[in-house]
């Protein structure tokens, strides 16, 4: 029943934030200092994690086949896919969960226990709608964005390490992986992408904004924000895999 | 005039504040006094609409608070100017910017009438030369003053203190009450302070009102506050040095 009960609680927070802005433009100013806190900031993480996974991805999908009989292209058809479909959108993500969720957390949990939350409401600002809403918005737009760039870093990660062990040269690593690419695939890492965006920044949003109490309940709330963002994603990973595939 | 009519609000099974029934004056200092865990800072966040009390009404002049729904307390917000304990400023923000920040929200002004008001508001509370540092750089009593310039920047109608003074030096506690006076005097702001200091309330207030365990046990004049026989009240007074 708790269950149900955090989940009436997460609509309505989530309703609350839609009003009639007190003034667009500092709402507009806000969501794009929120893009590059989620986007530009995120971007070495993601670049590295990306070019990591593709490169493993190549060195272990090449000790997998080790038959003569299996065309050495199919290692980029393999790599490409497997970066497009489930590396650079859940992978990254989860990363994002843990970078950008534990931050709008304990940045909104220490506004709330220092009665920051309370001063906007007391102006007659909705408080939801002024510091949630542009945060969601430039989750939705930016982490699809962040997981286009890892999806050709991961590839060309995954082409260099190809390249610098010997395993196949770059010509073939991109035959292989023209060969397999399939439009839909990065429409559907999109709507990942789009997906774990708004699971991000809402949970992380609720997690903060109930908190209550001081330092330490600052501290459960970024954890329970990474952990339960995290938890959501594998299982809207599942659904839209399920439904969509 | 505020004026508070049957208020009750209890969390769980805790009654918090039992059937309150008080007016504040309009371009006074009242004072709500009362021991910590008394109830007065609910009451205080009642008032502000951050707290739905569970029965009663909030009347400010003759618009029912509690009745009221969010477009219009908003509306009733906009006239409200609030000191919080902890001063709540921004803390991504310097100070011109907090200042700055509820007339840039409601107002149309330009940025060089912005900063024009910003600027008299800060020298309203004797904080020059301040504009450009963060929170995190400012003294206890300088927050507390770019609290107050936060709260007056849009002419309010109402201001509320929740202990204006926690934290701070006497000295320097002395100069906001002061400064909450002038301001009152000056604008004809109807002042709420909440407070247990007896010194705030002697020296700077008009009306008084007491809360005991959720209950309002006096509310009056500062001098007939002083001679009521209540044996809370007369304990409350010897507790704080001021024994009749």
């Amino acid at each position: 029943m708790l269950l149900f009960y955090h989940f009436g609680r997460y609509l309505v927070f989530l309703a609350s934030m839609f009003s009639k802005p007190e003034k667009f433009g500092i709402y507009i100013r806000r969501t794009f200092t929120e893009m590059v806190s989620i986007g530009i900031n995120s971007l070495p993480i993601v670049a590295i994690i990306a070019l990591f996974s593709g490169g493993v991805s190549t060195i272990q999908t090449s000790y997998q086949l080790i038959s003569t009989w299996i065309s050495k292209t199919i290692i980029g058809s393999i790599v490409s896919d497997t970066v497009i479909l489930e590396f650079a959108p859940t992978i990254t993500c989860l990363v994002l969960a843990g970078k950008v969720g534990s931050s709008i957390a304990s940045e909104i949990g220490t506004m709330k226990v220092t009665e920051q939350v309370d001063a906007l409401e007391v102006m007659g600002i909705n408080s939801a709608g002024y510091l949630v809403l542009p945060k969601i918005i430039a989750g939705v737009i930016m982490v699809p964005l962040l997981i286009i760039i890892a999806m050709f870093l991961g590839i060309w990660g995954g082409m260099m390490a190809g390249l610098a062990t010997g395993i196949l040269p770059a010509e073939m690593f991109i035959e292989g992986a023209r060969s397999s690419f399939k439009e839909f695939n990065v429409i559907f890492a999109l709507i990942k992408a789009t997906s774990f965006g708004f699971i991000i920044t809402s949970i992380a949003s609720f997690q903060g904004y109930f908190t209550e109490g001081g330092a330490l309940e600052v501290g459960q709330s970024s954890t329970n924000a990474v952990v339960y963002s995290s938890v959501m994603i594998l299982c809207a990973d599942y659904v839209i895999a399920q439904l969509f595939l | 005039m505020i004026e508070i009519i049957g208020l009750s609000k209890s969390f769980g099974d805790k009654d918090v504040l039992k059937n309150i029934n008080v007016a504040f004056p309009p371009g006074q200092v009242n004072v709500v006094i009362g021991a910590s865990g008394s109830g007065k800072s609910v009451l205080m966040k009642c008032m502000v609409g951050l707290v739905q009390p569970d029965k009663g009404k909030i009347l400010y002049e003759d618009i029912d608070f509690v009745e009221i729904d969010y477009r219009e307390k908003k509306a009733v917000r906009e006239q409200i100017g609030m000191l919080f304990q902890g001063s709540a400023l921004f803390d991504s923000l310097t100070v011109e910017a907090n200042v700055e920040f509820p007339i840039k929200m409601f107002s149309h002004m330009s940025k060089e009438e912005r900063l024009d008001r910003v600027n008299f508001c800060l020298q309203r509370v004797h904080l020059d030369n301040a504009n450009k540092l963060y929170p995190s750089e400012l003294s206890g009593g300088m927050k507390k003053r770019v609290g107050i310039a936060r709260a007056i920047a849009l002419n309010p109608k109402y201001l509320y203190c929740d202990e204006p003074n926690s934290g701070l030096d006497p000295v320097t506690a002395r100069v906001i009450d002061s400064l909450i006076e002038e301001i009152t005097d000056e604008y004809k702001i109807t002042t709420i302070i909440n407070s247990h200091d007896m010194k705030t309330l002697f020296d700077i207030g008009d009306n008084v009102a007491f809360i005991y365990k959720g209950n309002l046990e006096f509310s009056g004049s500062i001098e007939d506050f002083r001679l009521d026989p209540n044996p809370r009240i007369e304990e409350f007074l010897a507790a704080s040095y001021f024994k009749r």
